[in-house]
C-alpha cells in the first residue's frame, strides 16, 4: 500500500478532476475540474522517476541526501569536517551517488506548460461563450440553443 | 543539405511558418503564405514518400542527438502515407479557403486564423513523423488546441459550446494517452518508439505486466477518443457541423485520420498486433463497436436536416469502417484500412467542400433550403454527387476500391455475418446520400433560390479536384493499392 502511496494519491486526483468535469454545469467550474484531473498526471511521471534516496539530479557536489550523509559519517567514510572539501565529496559521487531519474521531470515541464495552454484556451473559449450567451451555465446554455434550434427549425 | 532534412523540415516549416503568418497586413498575404507552406509541405512529403517506398525508411536525428537519447524522426511507408494525406488536403483545402472564408471570419481576424491553421497542420503532421512517444503527445496538443480556436471561429454561435466539448474530451484523451506513455515509460525506461519496441519485446514476462496491459488501455481510449470511435463520438458531430467549411473540409480529411496513424503505429510497432488483438483482444471490441459505429452512424446521418452535421455522423461510420478493417488483424483487413483512410479523406473533404460552396451562396446548411440547386450550381452539386458515391462505394470511386477490399477481408476471414452488415450498411449510406441528391437534382427550385449563382472560381477549383482524385484512384487504382499492400507487408513483419 504505502510503497504506492504517490500512484494512489494521483488516480485520487484524476478521479476528483473527472468527477468535476462530469458533474459540475458551471464551465469555469467544469474547466479548473479538468486542470487538476491534467495535473495528476505530473505526480504520476515524478513518481515514476523517484529512485529510492536518490538525490534530486542536479550535478553538484554539495547535494547528498542526508541519510546518506548520515549514512557515510557513520560509516567513517567521511569524518566531521571533512565534508566541506569538495574533492572528498566528488569521490563519493563517483563512488556511490544516486539520482532520481530526471527525464520524467523534463517531459512534466513540457506537459505544464501544455496544461497552461489548454486552460487558457479553455477559459478564453468561456469568456466568448459568456459574451454571446450571457451565462456560463451548462443547462441554461442548452436550453437557449435547443429554443434557438426549434426556432430554426420553424422558419425554415 | 536540405534534402537531408526533409524530415524535419516537413514539420517545421508550416511551425515556423505560423506566427509570421499571424502578422500579416492582409488576408491575401497571408492567404498566399499559407498556400506556399502547405504546397511545400506537399512536395516534401511526396519526395519523402517516394524515397521510402523505392528505398528504406529514413531516420532523423533531431539535433544530431542519436536516439533513443535524441528525439528520432523516422519515415517509413505508413507515416509517408498518412503525410501525404494531410499535406495533400492541406494544399488543395488551403486553395479554397481564399473565397470561402470570406464570409465567416471577420477581416481583421483572418490573418490569425491562417495562423492557426498553419499550427494544426504542423501538429498533424509532427504526430505523423514523430517517432518518440512524448513528442506525439506534444504534436497532438499542439494541433488539438489550434483545433479548438480553429472551430470555436465558426460563424454560429453553437460553434463554442462546440469547441469547448472538444476541448473537455479532447484533453481527457489526451491526458490518457499520456498517462499511458508515462506506463510504457515506467516499465521500459524509453520513449523512442523502435526502442520501446524492442524492449517490450525482450522478454516474454514484460506483456504479462500490469502497467503494460494498462497502459495499452489507456492509450487506446485515450486515441478512441481522438478518434471518435463509436461511444466515444459526441464531439465529432458538434464540432464538424460548426466549425467554418473549410476548417470541417480539413479535419474531418486528417484529424481522426491521424490519430488513426497513431493507434496503429502504438498497436503494431508497440505491442505487436499479436498481443493486442490476440491476447488483449481489443479485435473484438473493435469489431462490435465500428459495427455499432458504421449503423448508428448512417442511421442518425439520415435523419439529419442540417447536411453538415449529416456528413459529421457519416464520418463516424466510415471511421467504422477503418477501424473494422484494421481489428481483423491480416494484411488484407489492414490493407482496406489504410486504402480508406485515403478515399475516405478524398470524398469526405469534396463533400465538406461542396457543402461549403453551397452554404456561400445560399446561407444555410440545412436541406430545406437546398431545393433545385443543381440547376443554378451545377458543378458543386456534381462534386456532391460523385464524392456522395465514393462514400457509398459505387465502382469507378474510390470508396468502391476499400469496400471491395474490406469484404475480401471479411469473406477470408469467414466473418460473413458482419460481411452481410457491411453491405447492408452501403446502403444506409445510399439512403443519406440520395436523400440529399434528391432535394438538390430533382425537385423545383425554391423561389428565394432563383438569384443563387455558381460559387466563386477558386472553391470550385479545389473542390472539383478533390473529386478528381476520388474518381482518379477509383480507375487508376494501382498507387494506392500498391502502397497500402507494402505498408501491409511491413506492419506485420515488425
Amino acid at each position: 500500500m504505502f510503497e504506492s502511496f504517490n500512484y494512489w494519491i494521483s488516480i485520487l486526483i484524476m478521479m476528483v478532476g473527472l468527477f468535476g468535469v462530469i458533474t459540475r454545469g458551471n464551465l469555469v467550474k467544469k474547466m479548473i475540474s479538468l486542470a487538476i484531473f491534467q495535473v495528476s498526471v505530473l505526480l504520476f511521471y515524478i513518481s515514476v522517476g523517484t529512485v529510492e534516496r536518490g538525490a534530486p539530479p542536479i550535478r553538484s557536489t554539495k547535494l547528498l541526501p542526508p541519510d546518506r550523509l548520515k549514512e557515510l559519517k557513520e560509516s567513517g567514510v567521511i569524518k566531521g569536517e571533512e565534508l566541506l572539501k569538495a574533492d572528498h565529496i566528488m569521490q563519493f559521487n563517483d563512488v556511490g551517488q544516486i539520482y532520481a531519474n530526471p527525464l520524467p521531470h523534463v517531459l512534466m515541464l513540457t506537459a505544464i506548460v501544455v496544461g497552461v495552454a489548454v486552460i487558457a484556451v479553455g477559459l478564453a473559449i468561456i469568456v466568448r461563450i459568456k459574451e454571446e450567451y450571457g451565462t456560463i451555465e451548462e443547462d441554461e446554455i442548452l436550453k437557449l440553443d435547443q429554443e434557438f434550434s426549434k426556432m430554426e427549425r420553424e422558419n425554415s | 543539405m536540405i534534402l537531408a532534412n526533409l524530415p524535419a523540415l516537413q514539420v517545421v516549416i508550416p511551425l515556423l511558418a505560423a506566427p509570421i503568418c499571424a502578422f500579416m497586413p492582409t488576408k491575401k498575404v497571408a492567404w498566399l503564405l499559407t498556400l506556399v507552406v502547405s504546397l511545400l509541405c506537399l512536395v516534401i512529403s511526396l519526395n519523402l514518400a517516394y524515397q521510402v517506398f523505392y528505398g528504406s525508411p529514413i531516420s532523423y536525428h533531431m539535433g544530431g542527438w542519436k536516439p533513443p537519447f535524441g528525439i528520432e524522426y523516422r519515415v517509413d511507408t505508413l507515416n509517408s502515407f498518412v503525410v501525404v494525406i494531410v499535406s495533400g488536403v492541406a494544399a488543395i483545402v488551403s486553395i479554397y479557403s481564399f473565397s470561402s472564408i470570406d464570409n465567416e471570419i471577420e477581416k481583421s481576424k483572418q490573418p490569425y486564423f491562417f495562423a492557426t491553421f498553419l499550427l494544426c497542420l504542423a501538429g498533424l503532421l509532427g504526430m505523423c513523423m514523430t517517432n518518440d512517444a512524448f513528442n506525439i503527445y506534444v504534436f497532438l496538443e499542439i494541433s488539438s488546441l489550434a483545433t479548438y480556436a480553429l472551430i470555436a471561429m465558426g460563424k454560429d454561435r453553437r460553434a463554442l459550446i462546440a469547441s469547448f466539448e472538444y476541448l473537455v474530451l479532447g484533453t481527457i484523451g489526451a491526458t490518457f494517452f499520456l498517462i499511458g506513455v508515462g506506463l510504457l515509460y515506467m516499465m521500459t525506461g524509453t520513449l523512442n518508439i523502435s526502442d520501446l519496441s524492442l524492449r517490450v519485446a525482450s522478454s516474454p514476462f514484460m506483456l504479462q505486466m500490469t502497467p503494460i496491459k494498462a497502459a495499452l488501455a489507456f492509450i487506446v481510449v485515450g486515441l478512441a477518443l481522438k478518434i471518435a470511435m463509436f461511444p466515444l463520438h459526441l464531439w465529432l458531430a458538434n464540432a464538424y457541423t460548426n466549425a467554418p467549411s473549410f476548417i470541417s473540409a480539413f479535419l474531418s480529411a486528417t484529424a481522426t485520420k491521424v490519430s488513426i496513424y497513431v493507434l496503429i503505429r502504438i498497436i503494431f510497432s508497440v505491442f505487436g498486433y499479436e498481443f493486442a488483438f490476440g491476447e488483449m483482444n481489443i479485435a473484438a471490441v473493435f469489431v462490435t463497436l465500428s459495427i455499432v459505429a458504421i449503423f448508428a452512424g448512417s442511421l442518425v446521418a439520415i435523419y439529419q436536416h442540417n447536411i453538415k452535421r449529416m456528413l459529421a455522423y457519416s464520418s463516424i461510420a466510415q471511421v467504422g469502417y477503418i477501424m473494422l478493417g484494421l481489428s481483423l488483424a491480416n494484411q488484407l483487413g489492414n490493407s482496406s484500412a489504410i486504402i480508406h483512410l485515403f478515399n475516405h479523406a478524398a470524398a469526405k473533404a469534396t463533400l465538406f467542400m461542396a457543402i461549403g460552396c453551397i452554404v456561400y451562396r445560399v446561407g444555410t446548411a440545412r436541406i430545406n433550403g437546398f431545393n433545385g440547386l443543381a440547376r443554378k450550381m451545377p458543378i458543386t452539386v456534381g462534386a456532391f454527387v460523385i464524392a456522395g458515391f465514393s462514400l457509398i462505394g459505387v465502382p469507378f470511386t474510390g470508396g468502391f476500391i476499400s469496400k471491395w477490399f474490406l469484404l475480401n477481408a471479411l469473406a477470408d476471414a469467414h466473418m460473413w455475418p458482419i460481411f452481410a452488415a457491411v453491405l447492408i450498411s452501403s446502403l444506409l449510406a445510399l439512403v443519406y446520400i440520395w436523400r440529399v441528391v434528391e432535394v438538390l437534382c430533382f425537385k423545383d427550385c425554391h423561389p428565394s433560390n432563383n438569384k443563387v449563382k455558381e460559387a466563386p472560381i477558386m472553391m470550385i477549383i479545389p473542390m472539383v479536384f478533390m473529386a478528381f482524385i476520388t474518381v482518379f484512384f477509383g480507375i487508376y487504382t494501382e498507387p494506392v493499392i500498391d502502397f497500402a499492400m507494402r505498408i501491409s507487408e511491413y506492419l506485420f513483419s515488425l
